[in-house]
């Protein structure tokens, strides 16, 4: 399985990377919630598997015995699905009032405010 | 002499805020500044001109051998002198010439500032402070320029003095560092000792080219002049002090300066020769081209500081002598002309020499100061300029090579300044034909003193020039020269070759200004020329600066945010790929096939619905669907988190998946239909953009699973998440124990997302767009 995930997360990379660079601000959400479970895994991965054993602590056992899964990879995971998740009910909420307000999910028609106007000859 | 900057720094500053208070009399205690301080540095003068230069240290960065040295010597105390003197008259002057502007109190602000920075340049004893203040006149002189800054033309004059002048403060830092770095001291009066050790070290070449490139931007040499005579949109004063008597001096006062440094060699002499001779010419030929008062003043000007440097070039001590003499005799002549002309135009509106007549008795103080001026610029017998312009073409003559040639520059202008000084001295005056120019604003004494009193100073050093000028010029010529110097001025040298040129200059000129209408028909044929002039240069530059910098900006900054994402990815790709292949670690997979054998059949499940689901999720056209399949593949994480002894973050990814779906499904209704936007030929490219970007995580992420992974946090949390934090779940125990504040953070930005939505879902947008 270590051999086997970091191609499955080279996959959700490159469709999440694709889905971002799409015109639509529909899909770019969906790429930004991709890559944030690519960027978890990748994470996870990295930090080496351990099956069956996880980070608790037996309850006679005052200090935990191998195997148990590395914790720290997990506690940081955490803080990243949380706050993966505040910019994705952002992102959500944004798209629909983006819609209200233009009429257009086009990225491309909401970029006037990042180009220069050309000098008045 | 630190007090006198300080003070001048003081008054500077204080200038607006005075002024509400005293009003129109504000002139007095700014005009009592800079005479204080001429007074005070009379009363050093005995010493300096004893021959000992009066020399000041105060420590400043000592660390970086920065210090504010002071070193008065003659050559300084020359300059000292002019810049204060010439201040107390021109701050009355200004007080007649604004009164009742509004914003006279910010102009005495500038005014004095220049000065104040003025006075620290010419006074400095170090290269770096003498730096500090050439950048600081520059500033000055850019807010006076651009006083009258409603006007656009104001402000562009200000900005290409800026610009021109700036940059050339910028070449003259490299400049005066390499010379710093050569003669191993920033100190002048060390570096006065040192010229050898410059001249002879390898820097000393591009040493030279920057702070004559310095030089002559300030000075207004060719092919930079062309910034003085649009600086005379400036105020008449300022016009008067900075663009004639001082600031454009500084150029000159540097060479002369660096003279015992830099000087003496080929490179030297003839690059000053050749730029001082060519501006020499160049400023007297277009100063017959113009009827406007000030651009005829402004180019004779350029001219007169053309003289100046090819008399620094020549380099003898007869050329430095008569480049001494010159300066003070052109700043006393020059100074009140401007003044002159600038009470001309107030009084009159005008300063079209065509339109101004018999101005001689309604102006009558102001005219007498200019028939002074002209007589002296003309280089009349018994006045200063006289004086002076005898021994700038002894000196011509006198030249080690090139003398004729260099004669007939200096007489050409010399024969110009006469036609000028006629046209301004007697023709707008006293000329009995025409009609009378009516006057719109009488004189009044703040107005016609001050001209009227460097009018008689120049008549009275040219009376007895053995007894005021000469001790402090010879002091001045030595401080160049390094040596000591026999120093004669003397009115009358007897009937020799010389008196018989300045004759024949006189005449020549009163031709000149006979018939200067017919040469100004002549000269409109040349005006083609000016296309490709400098000023037009400068101009063609700046507009395709500023082009250049708004097309690249749209290029960087095209508002598409693919393109942004776009560069992000592929500079990262490209970073790690570049280093990878230099100097990475190869992959080595054939030693972990056998890992491959403990796989189970569900976490193959897992893996294939993960892949399909995203298959499905490019196919599909409705949202329903594709947000489906995203929680697909979300639980399908969450189980592999499961899997691998994470029940927490599985158990959290659950949540979080579920609560997504549902913010979705509620928001979805709201949306328009599904649509591709993005064109075919475009797609591939960001479909190879994508497979890279995700080739590379595979491949770092093998290759970093390639070495044993050594935590020591693992086995320090799994040993002590009990012992110290009472809890047996390791994770929960790091969350809100041994890093809580780390959660702290994540919850207050969850709490700001939180606000942040609430704040979207209340605004109600208002009929015309705006929120």
């Amino acid at each position: 399985m270590e051999l086997i995930l970091p191609f499955l997360i080279g996959i959700l990379f490159a469709a999440s990377l694709y889905l971002i660079l799409h015109r639509h601000f529909f899909k770019l959400i969906l790429g930004l919630i991709i890559f944030g479970l690519a960027n978890n895994l990748f994470v996870f991965v990295i930090g080496r598997l351990t099956r069956g054993g996880s980070a608790i602590i037996p309850q006679e056992d005052s200090v935990a015995t191998e195997p148990f899964a590395d914790p720290v990879p997990q506690a940081l995971l955490l803080t990243a699905i949380v706050i993966g998740f505040g910019i994705q009910a952002f992102a959500i909420v944004l798209i629909k009032r983006v819609y209200q307000a233009f009429g257009t999910n086009d990225l491309d028609d909401m970029n006037s405010t990042d180009q220069i106007e050309e000098q008045e000859k | 002499m630190i007090l006198a900057i300080l003070a001048g720094l003081l008054f500077a500053f204080a200038a607006p805020f005075l002024y509400r208070w005293l009003g129109k009399w504000l002139y007095v205690p700014m005009a009592l500044l800079p005479l204080s301080i001429f007074v005070y540095l009379l009363t050093l003068a005995p010493a300096v001109l004893g021959g000992n230069p009066v020399s000041q240290v105060q420590a400043w960065t000592p660390s970086l051998n920065i210090n504010l040295n002071f070193y008065l010597d003659g050559l300084s105390l020359l300059f000292a002198l002019l810049i204060t003197g010439f201040g107390t008259l021109i701050m009355v002057y200004a007080g007649g010439y604004l009164k009742g502007n509004p914003l006279l109190g910010r102009f005495y602000l500038y005014l004095t500032l220049f000065m104040t920075a003025m006075l620290g340049l010419v006074l400095s004893g170090n290269l770096l402070s003498v730096f500090v203040f050439w950048e600081l006149t520059s500033i000055s002189s850019y807010l006076l320029i651009g006083f009258g800054h409603e006007k656009e033309s104001s402000r562009d004059a200000a900005l290409q003095a800026f610009l021109v002048t700036g940059l050339g403060g910028l070449a003259l830092m490299g400049g005066l560092i390499l010379v710093g770095i050569a003669g191993e001291t920033f100190s002048v009066s060390e570096l006065l000792t040192r010229g050898d050790m410059v001249t002879s070290h390898s820097y000393y070449l591009p040493a030279l080219v920057l702070v004559l490139v310095g030089a002559f931007t300030k000075s207004a040499q060719f092919p930079f002049h062309f910034w003085l005579p649009n600086a005379m949109a400036a105020p008449t004063p300022v016009s008067a002090y900075l663009h004639s008597a001082t600031m454009v001096k500084a150029g000159v006062y540097l060479l002369a300066r660096l003279t015992p440094v830099m000087g003496g060699t080929d490179y030297w002499q003839y690059t000053l020769l050749l730029v001082g001779g060519i501006t020499t010419v160049l400023g007297a030929l277009l100063a017959m081209q113009h009827t406007d008062l000030k651009a005829i003043l402004a180019y004779t000007t350029i001219s007169a500081l053309g003289t100046l440097v090819t008399m620094t070039g020549i380099g003898t001590g007869p050329a430095l002598q008569a480049m001494v003499v010159f300066l003070l005799a052109h700043a006393l002549y020059k100074g009140t002309l401007f003044l002159v002309a600038g009470n001309v135009d107030h009084a009159t509106g005008t300063r079209d020499l065509a339109r101004l007549n018999r101005l001689g008795p309604v102006m009558r103080f102001t005219a007498i100061a200019a028939s002074l001026a002209g007589l002296s610029m003309a280089g009349v017998l018994p006045f200063f300029g006289f004086i002076g312009k005898e021994l700038v073409y002894e000196a011509a003559l006198g030249a080690s090579a090139f003398q004729w040639l260099l004669f007939a520059v200096v007489f050409f202008s010399g024969m110009v300044f006469v036609a000028v000084a006629l046209a301004i001295g007697y023709h707008i005056f006293w000329r009995s034909k025409g009609e009378v120019t009516p006057i719109e604003h009488p004189d009044s004494a703040l107005l016609y003193l001050p001209p009227v009193v460097l009018s008689f100073v120049g008549l009275t050093f040219g009376l007895l020039p053995g007894l005021l000028a000469t001790p402090l010029l010879r002091r001045a010529t030595e401080a160049m020269l390094g040596e000591e110097q026999v120093f004669e001025l003397a009115l009358w040298h007897g009937f020799n070759l010389v008196l018989g040129l300045s004759l024949l200059t006189m005449a020549l000129g009163y031709l000149a200004y006979r018939f200067s209408g017919r040469l100004q028909q002549h000269a409109s044929r040349f005006n083609r020329l000016y296309l490709f002039g400098p000023d037009n240069l400068y101009q063609l530059l700046l507009k395709g600066l500023i082009t250049g910098a708004t097309k690249l900006t749209a290029t960087i900054q095209n508002g598409y945010l693919r393109s942004y994402i776009t560069t992000i990815v592929l500079t990262l790709t490209g970073l790690l790929s570049l280093t990878l292949w230099r100097n990475g670690p190869t992959l080595d997979l054939a030693d972990r096939v056998q890992q491959l054998q403990g796989i189970r059949l569900y976490e193959v499940v897992l893996l294939l619905l993960m892949i399909s689901g995203l298959v499905f999720l490019f196919r599909t056209r409705s949202r329903l669907t594709s947000i489906a399949i995203m929680g697909i593949i979300g639980y399908s994480a969450a189980l592999l988190f499961i899997l691998f002894g994470a029940p927490d973050v599985a158990a959290t990814q659950l949540l979080i998946e579920t609560l997504t779906v549902v913010i979705f499904v509620l928001i979805l209704h709201k949306l328009p239909p599904f649509r591709y936007l993005t064109h075919a030929g475009q797609r591939y490219l960001y479909i190879l953009v994508s497979l890279a970007f995700g080739a590379m995580m595979t491949y770092v992420l093998l290759l970093a699973k390639q070495y044993p992974m050594d935590s020591k946090l693992k086995s320090y949390f799994g040993e002590n998440s009990y012992v110290l934090g009472k809890g047996h779940n390791i994770v929960n125990v790091i969350l809100v124990d041994f890093r809580a504040m780390d959660t702290m953070g994540e919850i207050v930005v969850l709490a700001v997302a939180a606000i942040g939505i609430l704040a979207l879902l209340k605004l109600r947008i208002q009929k015309g767009g705006k929120p």
